[in-house]
């Protein structure tokens, strides 16, 4: 114990380990903070939300935080509903119970970039009529151009990206870029100013209301972007935290462990059991790890739990029960062994009171440096696409990202930020393990 | 004069019945090893088809297919053609019924699995349910065989660059241990604990989406240059990004091992011995340092080679590159059990070669081992 605790001072003449512990300690806070402020079972509905929960986001945009680099800000997204600021409305009520009501929708629009969508939503009720609206556009060089009429139906969404008509109406452009474009300008420019949309809605039904809302899509979104399914990717990137490290830790402790015992009970016992943990080791060595966690993967489940039960079964007898092993033998030739056997020890106590407590120093840095291996297993697991289907993770952001070929179209915030994190967690967990390692093992020791 | 002649003849002799002993010696040991190697591969692969045999996927495939295969034969057969679709149902039905029976899919896992080992272990690797190769057959050792050279290409550049550069950038190192460039590269090893597809996507990023100097994936431009020399550009092109994320991933750890290693080495007292002998350090390094580190060379070049075979799958589904790692991955995702078996059991073959070779590069290399001279080679 006091060995340790000197090795641990030792840390300070390290600045990688400092640098290293510093990112593991940040990140199992931040982990710990996140399974508390978003629930499991909550994060995993969000993920799988689908249109109920993202509907409104942009799809495929960068983060907000693009917008600090970059000269020409990119539109964030808007909602306007009546009652907000730069709308108006006014019912005029008629004897036949047929009402119209005109809504005026006022926005300010000073981008370079064209938004990425306006969609309007429509909720009304009525008994037999729908009711029936028709919308202009009126841009700040006082151009006005029809969007549409249309009976609503009870709910309506009219992105107006969508709509044929309007962009015939319109050169051919979809409304998203036509209604912003300077007619004017060659290349594609935004007139920027106060648009204008108004809207004549007629009721048809004394007890018949409409409301209209409308949502502008911008090129930015919240703090990490949105994916293909419009999913705000802050979710994954917040919870592959707390996945990454528990499957990491987990994978390296429980392999550290059961590695080291099988070690110590080979050595110990020596023979037979010996042999048979020798021969276990090379035919381990034949079986091709990565195939089988896919085929596992593939057949049998995708749960996370059961590829981590897996990984540890097959990460038992590897190389390190042969380094374990050799320490082992030299262990057991001690004195106080001798005398732990003199005095009528059982072999059980040997192994696990005598033994496996002399070798946990240099099981520290092992496990700690064992870590990213498991971490990057999980991701690459996730990239091949045998990921936990229902947890949001980084590997699986990844794996979305190639599948979307987000490289080739530019979304590259898609990919990075995960990638980052990933090397950023790795690179902690490394740099820590890798300095213990060298204060810990005294071949090492100043080399 | 004449008691050097005495002393001569006694001397072959003894040396000859030393070379008979050794060769029988070598002979024996060879055989065991060899037995012991195959035996695990046999466990091995026999594991491998558990796995990928349990919950009876294979066997409702081999079901499946020989259901299809005969109701295609005898739909196709012209002597059937006027038979009532009743009869000539119930005749594809006794036939897959034989053939089932016939390939005693209607026996117990256990014989079936040894079946299945001996096919595998004899190379009969049948024939893939969904994949074809390239050039259109079904057969599985075809589909392995046509991309084992695009495997070999990738893993053979980033392999052999990496080793070499890594191994002499060391031992230069090695030499001016505690410098700048040192502490650089101990610095930087904890880089390696990210694996090659991560560089990948960072290379992809940089190197083909911003800069647009190269592909970002796949072996060959599209059309196919016509002359040789445009070829080999093209695929030499395809080659720099996923070779330089293999060699990256590996780079720093690697140098700092054999660093550290050669370090230990250089350490010793014989080393220490030469030096103040005052030999030039070139052959301080050749006889003292690299002759005894010779067989931890070579290992670790050998299970190099053969250790990024599984490695490779990723990085080659990231780099679209057609070698083996993704048909591995592509006959998992179509469920292509003969296909996975097949890879499997090339690479335990692989190994197991690898393994028994090494043996014996061991012996020629190391006069400390001695082949089945009973005891481990002394350290």
């Amino acid at each position: 114990m006091k060995q340790l605790l000197n090795s641990l001072k030792e840390i300070r003449k390290y600045p990688a380990a400092i640098f290293g512990l510093m990112i593991v300690s940040a990140l199992v806070i931040f982990a710990i903070v996140v399974v508390i402020t978003i629930p499991y079972q909550e994060a995993i509905n969000m993920w799988r939300g689908g249109e109920s929960i993202y509907g409104r986001n942009p799809r495929n945009v960068p983060p907000k935080w693009v917008n600090w680099f970059r000269e020409e800000e990119l539109p964030e997204s808007f909602e306007l509903i009546e009652g907000d600021e730069g709308v108006t409305s006014e019912v005029k009520t008629t004897e036949g119970g047929t009402n119209i009501k005109t809504l005026t929708f006022e926005f300010d629009y000073n981008y370079a970039a064209f938004p990425q969508d306006i969609v309007f939503y429509f909720r009304s009720n009525f008994d037999e009529k729908e009711p029936f609206v028709s919308m202009t556009w009126v841009t700040p060089d006082e151009r006005e151009i029809r969007l549409g009429n249309f009976g609503t139906g009870p709910t309506l969404t009219f992105p107006v990206s969508q709509d044929d008509q309007l962009k015939k109406k319109l050169d051919d452009l979809a409304a998203n870029v036509g209604l912003f474009k300077d007619p004017e300008s060659e290349v594609d420019e935004v007139v920027q100013g106060t648009y204008q949309v108004n809207i004549e809605a007629i009721t048809f039904e004394p007890d018949s209301e409409i409301n209209v809302e409308m949502v502008l899509l911008g090129q930015v979104h919240g703090w990490a972007g949105t994916d293909h399914l419009r999913r705000d990717l802050t979710l994954p990137i917040m919870w592959g935290a707390p996945i990454a490290l528990t499957f990491g830790l987990l994978a390296a402790l429980g392999t550290s462990i059961t590695t080291m015992t099988f070690a110590a009970i080979g050595a110990w016992y020596g023979g037979v059991v010996d042999g048979l943990i020798q021969r276990i080791t090379e035919i381990n060595l034949v079986l091709p790890f990565l195939s089988i966690l896919i085929m596992v993967g593939t057949f049998y489940s995708r749960s996370i739990w059961t590829i981590l039960g897996v990984t540890i079964a097959l990460s038992i007898f590897t190389g390190g029960i042969k380094q374990y092993r050799a320490i082992f033998m030299q262990v057991k030739e001690s004195t106080y062994i001798e005398a732990a056997q003199a005095y009528g020890a059982k072999d059980g106590r040997i192994i696990f009171r005598y033994l496996i407590p002399r070798i946990i120093p240099l099981l520290i840095p092992g496990l700690i440096s064992a870590v990213p291996a498991f971490v990057f297993l999980e991701a690459s697991l996730a990239l091949l696409g045998i990921g936990d289907p229902v947890l949001p993770t980084w590997g699986k952001t990844i794996n979305d990202a190639y599948q979307n070929a987000a490289l080739y179209r530019g979304w590259y915030y898609w990919i990075l930020e995960p990638a980052v994190l990933l090397m950023i967690t790795g690179l902690g967990f490394a740099m820590l393990g890798f300095s213990l390692d060298r204060i810990f093992n005294p071949r090492l020791r100043g080399l | 004069m004449g008691s050097v002649a005495e002393s001569v003849s006694p001397s072959i002799q003894k040396k000859k019945a030393m070379t008979m002993g050794t060769l029988t010696r070598v002979l024996k040991y060879s055989g065991v090893r060899l037995i012991s190697l195959f035996l695990t591969v046999v466990v091995g692969v026999y594991l491998t088809i558990l796995i990928a045999n349990m919950g009876g996927y294979v066997d409702q495939m081999m079901k499946a297919e020989i259901q299809e295969r005969i109701t295609m034969e005898v739909g196709r057969n012209p002597a059937l053609k006027n038979m009532d679709p009743a009869t000539r149902n119930q005749l594809a039905q006794e036939r897959i019924q034989n053939e089932i029976e016939r390939l005693n899919l209607d026996q117990p896992l256990l014989l079936r699995s040894m079946r299945f080992l001996r096919n595998a272990l004899t190379l009969n690797l049948g024939r893939a349910m969904n994949m074809t190769s390239d050039a259109g057959s079904r057969n599985v050792r075809a589909i392995i065989l046509e991309r084992i050279p695009y495997t070999l290409l990738l893993m053979g550049t980033a392999n052999f660059i990496l080793f070499f550069t890594t191994l002499f950038l060391a031992l230069a190192l090695s030499r001016h241990y505690g410098s700048f460039w040192d502490k650089i590269i101990i610095g930087l090893s904890p880089t390696s604990s990210a694996p090659s597809w991560l560089y990948g996507i960072f290379l992809i990023l940089i190197f083909a989406a911003v800069l647009k100097i190269l592909p970002f994936g796949g072996v060959i431009d599209a059309p196919v240059p016509d002359d040789f020399l445009g070829r080999a550009l093209s695929v030499l092109r395809h080659l720099i990004l996923p070779a330089s994320s293999l060699i990256i991933s590996q780079f720093f750890y690697s140098i700092y091992n054999w660093r550290t290693f050669f370090l230990i080495y250089s350490s010793e007292d014989y080393v220490e011995m030469a030096k103040a002998k005052g030999l030039p350090s070139r052959d301080i390094e050749r006889r003292y340092i690299l002759r005894p580190t010779l067989p931890t060379i070579i290992t670790a070049f050998a299970l190099l080679l053969i250790g990024t075979w599984t490695g490779a799958i990723i990085t080659e589904t990231v780099f679209q590159w057609p070698g083996l790692g993704r048909v591995t991955f592509r006959a998992i995702g179509l469920y292509d059990t003969p296909v996975i078996v097949g890879t499997t059991i090339i690479y335990a073959y692989l190994l197991a070669i690898t393994v028994f070779l090494l043996d014996i590069v061991y012996a020629l290399v190391d006069p400390r081992v001695k082949i089945g001279g009973g005891g481990e080679p002394k350290k």
